[in-house]
């Protein structure tokens, strides 16, 4: 028995859920092998970590061709991968990247997926996984039937990485890319990288405004909060439609689908397609001027009050105790 | 030139859900147009109106998912095809993306395909790749705004969103692409459109007529049930004091005592 893990990297940095999918893996497989298959240029750190992160050999594929994922490269190269090794199961994290990846592997091999799964478990050698649908309103029960590979993403936060252990070294394996960048019609020209910010979906602490916060300046005192917790900013849909902040920051079924540890929503009213972004969310505090607001059916902790003290006063006590 | 739109019915994203002790699913009657596939067909219809090109509407479903189509033909879609066949009962992504395939190169003549983001009941975009991936389209997943796009030079210029940020990618088509819900304001159906849709007939393609063997019907994955999800235990704790300050002490004190930080 053994399990594959694609670990994601840009600009030679793994992605911290990746290890989560390659922590899964181990668990799934505590006798390995568990192999880590890691595609870019210049990832030797990102190799040396996949070991301490649990890794028992790594899959490397160094060319510039696959510097950044692209979709045709990336699949052809992790399909030829898959048939070679023979793995019983295929993890990733369920990244946009992830999931287009594993899709395509998973269709060109004729093998079964399970998508963005929140819990994740082999039943007598058959994955079996739980995944939210309805925008987060039920849970799917899940299993692969099909023959071969069984592929399936984890969604960010849902699992637990392993301690990395940095002693721990292993076999590497090298092989060379399918298509030579002549045979890959599509070509990234640029990306206005946002990176640096941080990521509402691995976010520890996520701060995040609503219709209430009334325009682009009742921002301010999201972000000053968001800032002293280093927490990403989140936003509703109507905040969003108004044009008070940009649709990166959307929370809910149709925006991002979070799972920090504490979601504070302010001037968020709570409407069932915000609430399908933040149900994972461990605690969730509501700050709302109307005490019937739906989210505080919702929420761990509540405060009915009006944001503009509220938000500042959090800032001030969260300085104080936090330093 | 020939643009294919992909839509469905959904169930009502503001209705309640409920599941039974055997694990099956109650959405409620109230259906919707697939909330992503408005930008969906939107965007086919923009295209329309700037290259001319021919717009077809298809689905994978049964009869309740003709409503989808219509809404297509109403905004302006020039016809509308449903796949169905009683042996697509348990279709998933795969056995769904082999039959849309099939229809597309049916069809003959197209150049690109257009998805919304996602499935919203299913949450599944694995949907749209696989079909890029069955047909051998270059796939632009996430696209927030087509730059520009030849179809007599069979080129595409996109904005893509990415965790990352935004990237602008060239590829060739024909191509697939899953649109994000900024790309356009989406077109409603005007009475006009409305009526002739009501009468338009959408022809039903089958396996047998699509091509289809037994080994391409057979899903790799199957749902054993539905489960409800655990409640969040009641109604939330309300913070009290005598001012926004006395009341953000206690909830921080609060979130530090129960180690939430
Ligand atoms: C298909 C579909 C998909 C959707 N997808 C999403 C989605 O992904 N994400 C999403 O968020 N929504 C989504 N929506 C929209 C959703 O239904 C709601 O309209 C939206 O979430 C409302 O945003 P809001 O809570 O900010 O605004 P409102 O509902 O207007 O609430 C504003 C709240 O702020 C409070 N408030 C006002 N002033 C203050 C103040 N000074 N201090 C404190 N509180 C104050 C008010 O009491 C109120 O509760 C979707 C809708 C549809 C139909
Ligand atoms: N400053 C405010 N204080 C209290 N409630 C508000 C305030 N602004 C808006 N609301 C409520 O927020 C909801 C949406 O407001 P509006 O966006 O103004 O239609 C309504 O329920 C309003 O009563």
């Amino acid at each position: 028995m053994s399990a594959l893990v694609w670990i994601e990297q840009y600009n030679g940095q793994a992605l911290s859920s990746s290890w989560e999918a390659l922590g899964k893996a181990k668990q799934l497989f505590p006798d390995g092998p568990v192999t880590a298959v890691v595609f870019g240029e210049a990832i030797d750190d990102v190799v040396a970590a996949a070991f301490h992160y649990g890794a028992d050999r790594v899959v490397k594929a160094d060319d510039p061709t696959l510097a950044a994922y692209r979709c045709e490269p990336y699949v052809a190269l992790l399909v030829n991968v898959v048939e070679a090794l023979e793995p019983e199961v295929v993890l990733a994290s369920a990244t946009t990247a992830g999931r287009e990846l594993f899709a395509g592997a998973a269709l060109d091999l004729d093998a079964g997926l399970l998508a963005d799964v929140t819990e994740l478990k082999l039943d007598d050698g058959w994955l079996e996984a739980v995944r939210p649908v309805l925008g987060g309103k039920v849970m799917s029960v899940e299993t692969v039937i099909g023959d071969g590979a069984q592929f399936a993403t984890l969604r960010a936060r849902a699992f637990q990485a392993l301690a990395p252990d940095t002693s721990r070294s292993g076999d590497v394996i090298e092989v060379t890319p399918v298509l030579t960048e002549a045979a890959i019609a599509t070509k990234i020209e640029s990306v206005a990288d946002t990176s640096g910010q941080i990521s509402l979906t691995d976010a520890n602490i996520v701060v995040a405004g609503g219709r209430g916060v009334g325009g682009e300046n009742g921002f301010d005192p999201v972000r000053e909060l968001a800032d002293v917790l280093g927490a990403a900013v989140g936003a509703s849909r109507a905040a969003v439609d108004a044009g008070w902040i940009v649709y990166e920051h959307q929370v809910g079924q149709t925006g991002k689908v979070v799972a920090p540890d504490l979601y504070i929503a302010a001037g968020i009213s709570g409407a069932i397609q915000h609430q399908a972004g933040i149900r994972a969310a461990k605690v969730i505090v509501a700050i709302n001027t109307d005490a019937d607001a739906p989210i505080f059916k919702l929420a761990t902790y509540g405060i009915v009050g009006d944001l503009f003290e509220v938000l500042p006063a959090l800032t001030d006590a969260f300085k104080r105790k936090l330093g | 030139m020939h643009v294919v739109v992909l839509t469905k019915n959904t169930p009502d994203t503001a209705a309640a859900v409920t599941v039974d002790a055997d694990g099956n699913l109650n959405t409620g009657d109230a259906h919707v147009v697939n909330p992503w596939d408005e930008y969906a067909i939107t965007e086919a219809i923009l295209l329309k109106g700037d290259h001319g090109v021919n717009v077809t509407v298809m689905t994978v479903g049964t009869t309740e998912h003709e409503e989808a189509l219509k809404h297509g033909l109403a905004i302006g879609c020039d016809q509308a095809i449903r796949i169905w066949d009683d042996a697509l009962a348990d279709h998933d992504s795969v056995v769904y993306a082999k039959a849309v395939a099939a229809a597309i190169t049916k069809l003959g003549d197209v150049d690109l395909v257009i998805f919304g983001k996602e499935f919203s009941d299913s949450g599944a975009d694995q949907h749209i790749f696989q079909v890029a991936r069955k047909l051998g389209y270059n796939l632009l997943g996430f696209v927030a705004k087509i730059d520009a796009i030849d179809f007599g030079a069979k080129t595409i210029r996109v904005q893509r969103l990415t965790e990352q940020g935004t990237q602008i990618v060239t590829s060739a088509l024909p191509a697939v692409i899953s649109v994000m819900k900024d790309i356009n304001e989406p077109k409603y159906p005007t009475f006009i459109g409305i009526r002739k849709a009501a009468k338009a007939a959408i022809p039903v393609w089958d396996a047998g007529e699509l091509g289809l063997d037994d080994d391409d019907l057979a899903p790799k994955t199957e749902r054993v049930e539905y489960r409800a999800l655990a409640q969040r235990e009641g109604s939330a704790v309300i913070i009290e004091g005598a001012d926004a300050a006395a009341k953000a002490a206690a909830l921080v004190d609060k979130l530090l005592e129960e180690k939430v930080l």
